[in-house]
């Protein structure tokens, strides 16, 4: 497993996270703080991707998640963050166990699209049903508190910034343990041979399911913070782009760690702040473009670049010591 | 009164389209028992051991597991009652190292095998891990990755991760297919000597009758589907009839 | 009654088109294994090209009566250029790759393909209805229909029996089904299975492109129905079991009936009706209606 070294670049990574706030100017932060958010839903997607199988529908978790957060303000006057992450994480987890029934029976092909479909079906519903949801308006999220304690609007990203980093913090350690267990190592070992493990006496079945609920509930947390971050909730959340961009940041990233993921969606969203600026037309083939020659070139994603150069630079040092 | 076999088959009948993969066969075997099966190509013997784990379903028959009808039941049940099998083409993880494979079977064994938040790497799994893959000569590999295992090695794994799960009867699809004629005798001896000194009831299908000759108590000899001949190594082989079966000639 | 006609004909109308995007998808599938998620992207880009052609073609005041031809042309073009050059150029890297790496790889070629439409023919909707009103209009049962549906209709029917005839009469169409049955042994006797690839997959495309094409006269051609075109023609397949023609047929009725029935009774829900109806037959019937269960040997 790859986290069992690095403490001293975790350190250095966890460090810059938290001076983020005191170094990079507001609108940077949001970017940090969204990113943050999807990284959590990308990490949902990464699971399914080491095991061999691409989701092209986890959008919906995430809506899920922001709509909960919308809801919450609409119906029940709730904002409060401590309330609603684990809410719109149950809620993706109640969601994902759901449709997981159906889902944790196929494979690849049939996974990819049912995925999608499923995903589809959630957005023909907030875009229809607008008498509920607001339809392409969409819900406004209520001015977020935290544990009952409203700060003060200049410091509100601020506090959605350390929550956000705090959530990601938990979430890379369970999934860590998660993935060190012996049901993450058959969720890696189903996508080479699923027959070995049903003649071992454990089920794929299984394996599928329970990733897939936790992956609901992962996404589902993502929502809720990009809801909150971005204050308004459209049926987009749930749209196959959406969950095209978490695989392809999964992809960009690498889904062979758990930190891969985060260093991706950190990239993607400034690559995608400069590009909407730049060419906003040619952003989707941009992403084809990088995913075809990821694909063809760097399987592993960024992370792999940074495992060589890092394993080039930790040789250097060895000689000189 | 001798102890109820360890594996009993009653009648089964399996067909292909026109072709009978399983005819009548009617089979038992007991405790302690090791025992070759011997045939020619398409003679029944992988359908044999993939109805009784449950891979294939039977036309007709029952299979009886420890003195119970368990027909039918899939393989991760079938598994799971104690009946663990290897593969002619070896069933590996080979994303995994060689010791992390092996601690997936050992998890299994111990009912955490869907555990989700204690780790895989467990020293005393780790120990039982070790342990096994020593008793098959596979303890300098275990830290590789299973794509780096050379033929022998990918078989024996193969049957070590079946082994690991402690069975009450192991079955094992030609062990040494795939293995160059040197190798044959020294991955043989590995496995006998496994199954020996933990007198497990087994059963090894081989299409080769030297290694059948030179291993089995008790041999079976299938053709089209049929048991034409069950007896002791010398009796069996010695057999026309099975000698123009298995080997084309009288 | 009205209602019934008018669901029966929409319907028919419907899964014309849905077929003629499906048997492709289902082809490159049996042939290459590999579920070509952009094939929706074809599909626009048949509509969008032969749109133009055949605007263009107009505005130079050509003859109305001969867009038929144009939109043919349009089609064919996309097809012999964009499907040997995607299959050449990229999904040829990854065969006997994962699965999942496979899906990427078209799902990134469908990105390209969605936007390069943008790029050239901008984000306004394009129209060419004189294919579409030339032909007049007849009435069943009070309800006028264009003369132009039933065309589609014939030519889905005429393109569905080619096909038929041509996998199952002549000495290609028995390379092909020898290829689907078993790539390995396909070689060893002397067929030159990556040319069949590279002609599967010019031929899906075509396909593909051959349903945008007709079914431009009838809307606004406009960005992002790509999408749902793969999406549905994936339903499809999936329904009338992956790899089949027959089952493209019969999924494609299934589905353009249910679509109109949902559309006239329940609009709120045509996608939601189709995506249940797949997830049932799904349910029941893994490997869809006309799907072969194949066990790994092991």
């Amino acid at each position: 497993m790859e986290t069992r070294r690095l403490p001293v670049e975790a350190l250095v990574g966890a460090a810059l996270l938290v001076a983020v706030p005191f170094v990079l100017p507001a609108w940077m932060k949001f970017i940090v703080t969204l990113a943050l958010a999807k990284f959590m839903a990308v990490l949902a997607v990464a699971l399914f991707l080491r095991a061999n199988q691409v989701t092209f529908g986890h959008a919906m978790f995430y809506a899920v998640g922001a709509y909960a957060v919308g809801f919450g303000a609409k119906w029940f006057g709730l904002r409060d963050v401590a309330l609603l992450l684990p809410l719109g994480a149950l809620f993706g987890a109640a969601v994902a166990a759901l449709v997981g029934l159906v889902m944790a029976r196929y494979r690849e092909v049939f996974f990819a699209m049912l995925n999608l479909a499923f995903s589809m079906m959630l957005y023909g519903a907030l875009l229809k049903l607008y008498w509920v949801t607001g339809g392409t308006d969409g819900l406004s999220a209520g001015v977020p508190t935290f544990l009952g304690y409203a700060p003060p609007r200049e410091y509100l990203r601020d506090f959605l910034y350390y929550t956000s980093l705090g959530v990601a913090g938990l979430v890379i350690y369970a999934v860590y343990r998660f993935l060190a267990s012996p049901l993450g190592y058959y969720l890696k070992a189903m996508g080479e041979n699923e027959i070995r493990i049903e003649y071992s006496g454990e089920s794929v079945r299984h394996v599928m399911y329970v990733t897939y609920v936790l992956s609901g509930a992962l996404a589902g947390l993502g929502g809720v913070l990009a809801g909150f971050t971005v204050g308004h909730i459209v049926p987009e959340y749930s749209f196959w782009i959406q969950s095209g961009d978490f695989v392809f940041v999964a992809l960009l990233g690498g889904y062979g760690s758990v930190v891969g993921p985060l260093m991706g969606s950190i990239a993607f969203e400034f690559i995608r702040t400069y590009a909407s600026k730049y060419f906003p037309n040619e952003w989707q083939m941009t992403l084809g473009i990088i995913m075809l020659a990821i694909i063809l070139f760097r399987p592993g994603g960024l992370w792999t670049i940074y495992e060589g150069l890092a394993a080039r630079f930790g040789r250097r040092e060895v000689e000189r010591a | 009164m001798p102890e109820a076999p360890v594996l009993q088959t009653i009648d089964l009948c399996k067909s292909f389209g026109m072709v009978k993969a399983a005819d009548a066969i009617n089979v038992a075997i007991r405790p302690g028992e090791l025992v070759g099966i011997v045939g020619a190509n398409g003679s029944g013997k992988t359908t044999f051991l993939n109805i009784i784990t449950g891979y294939l379903k039977p036309d007709r028959g029952r299979v009886l597991l420890l003195g119970e009808d368990r027909t039918g039941l899939p393989p991760r049940v079938i598994t799971k009652l104690g009946i663990s099998r290897s593969f002619q083409i070896p069933q590996l993880y080979t994303n995994l190292s060689v010791l992390e494979s092996l601690l997936l079977s050992v998890a299994a064994e111990a009912g955490r095998g869907t555990g989700f938040w204690q780790p895989l790497h467990r020293r005393h799994w780790i120990d039982q891990g070790l342990e096994t893959l020593d008793r098959f000569g596979l303890k300098p590999y275990a830290d590789r990755a299973v794509s780096e295992l050379p033929e022998g090695g990918r078989k024996l794994l193969d049957i070590a991760l079946s082994f690991a799960l402690r069975p009450k009867l192991l079955l094992m699809d030609e062990p040494t297919s795939g293995v160059s004629i040197e190798d044959k005798f020294q991955v043989m001896d590995i496995l006998m000597k496994v199954v020996e000194e933990t007198r497990l009831t087994t059963i090894f299908v081989e299409h080769d009758m030297d290694v059948v000759q030179r291993y089995g108590r008790r041999v079976l000899a299938f053709n089209d589907g049929k048991v034409i001949a069950d007896g002791t190594p010398g009796a069996v082989l010695a057999d026309p009839e099975v000698r123009k079966a298995v080997l084309g000639r009288a | 009654m009205r209602l019934l006609t008018t669901i029966l004909m929409d319907g028919t109308v419907f899964a014309a088109v849905l077929f003629l995007i499906s048997v492709g998808l289902t082809l490159v599938f049996g042939v290459l294994r590999i579920l070509n998620v952009s094939h929706g992207g074809l599909y626009a880009f048949g509509a969008y090209l032969a749109t133009f052609l055949a605007v263009r073609f107009l505005e130079i005041g050509g003859n109305p009566y001969l867009t038929y031809p144009i939109l043919l042309a349009g089609a064919l073009i996309v097809g012999v250029v964009a499907g040997p050059l995607i299959e050449r150029a990229f999904v040829r890297r990854v065969y006997g790759r994962a699965e999942a790496i496979q899906l990427l790889l078209t799902f990134s070629v469908f990105l390209i393909l969605d936007d390069l439409m943008k790029l050239i023919w901008g984000t306004k909707p394009m129209f060419v209805s004189e294919p579409y009103t030339l032909l007049g209009e007849f009435s069943l049962a009070g309800i006028p229909y264009s003369w132009y549906q039933v065309v589609l209709i014939a030519v889905s029917i005429l393109f569905g029996g080619a096909l038929v005839w041509a996998v199952r009469g002549t000495r290609f169409g028995k390379i092909i089904v020898s290829v689907i049955n078993d790539r390995e042994i396909s070689q060893a006797i002397g067929i030159n299975v990556s040319r069949i690839y590279t002609v599967a997959f010019t031929l899906g495309a075509l396909c593909a492109a051959l349903g945008g094409a007709l079914v431009a006269p009838t809307i606004a051609v406009v960005p992002g129905f790509a999408v749902d075109a793969t999406v549905l023609a994936f339903a499809v397949i999936a329904i009338g079991g992956m790899g089949s023609l027959e089952g493209a047929a019969l999924g494609a009725l299934i589905v353009g009936l249910l679509r109109a029935l949902a559309v006239h009774l329940l609009p709120e829900a045509d996608l939601v009706i189709i995506y249940l109806a797949m997830i049932l037959v799904l349910v029941v019937r893994p490997q869809g209606l006309f799907g072969q269960v194949v066990l790994r040997r092991i």
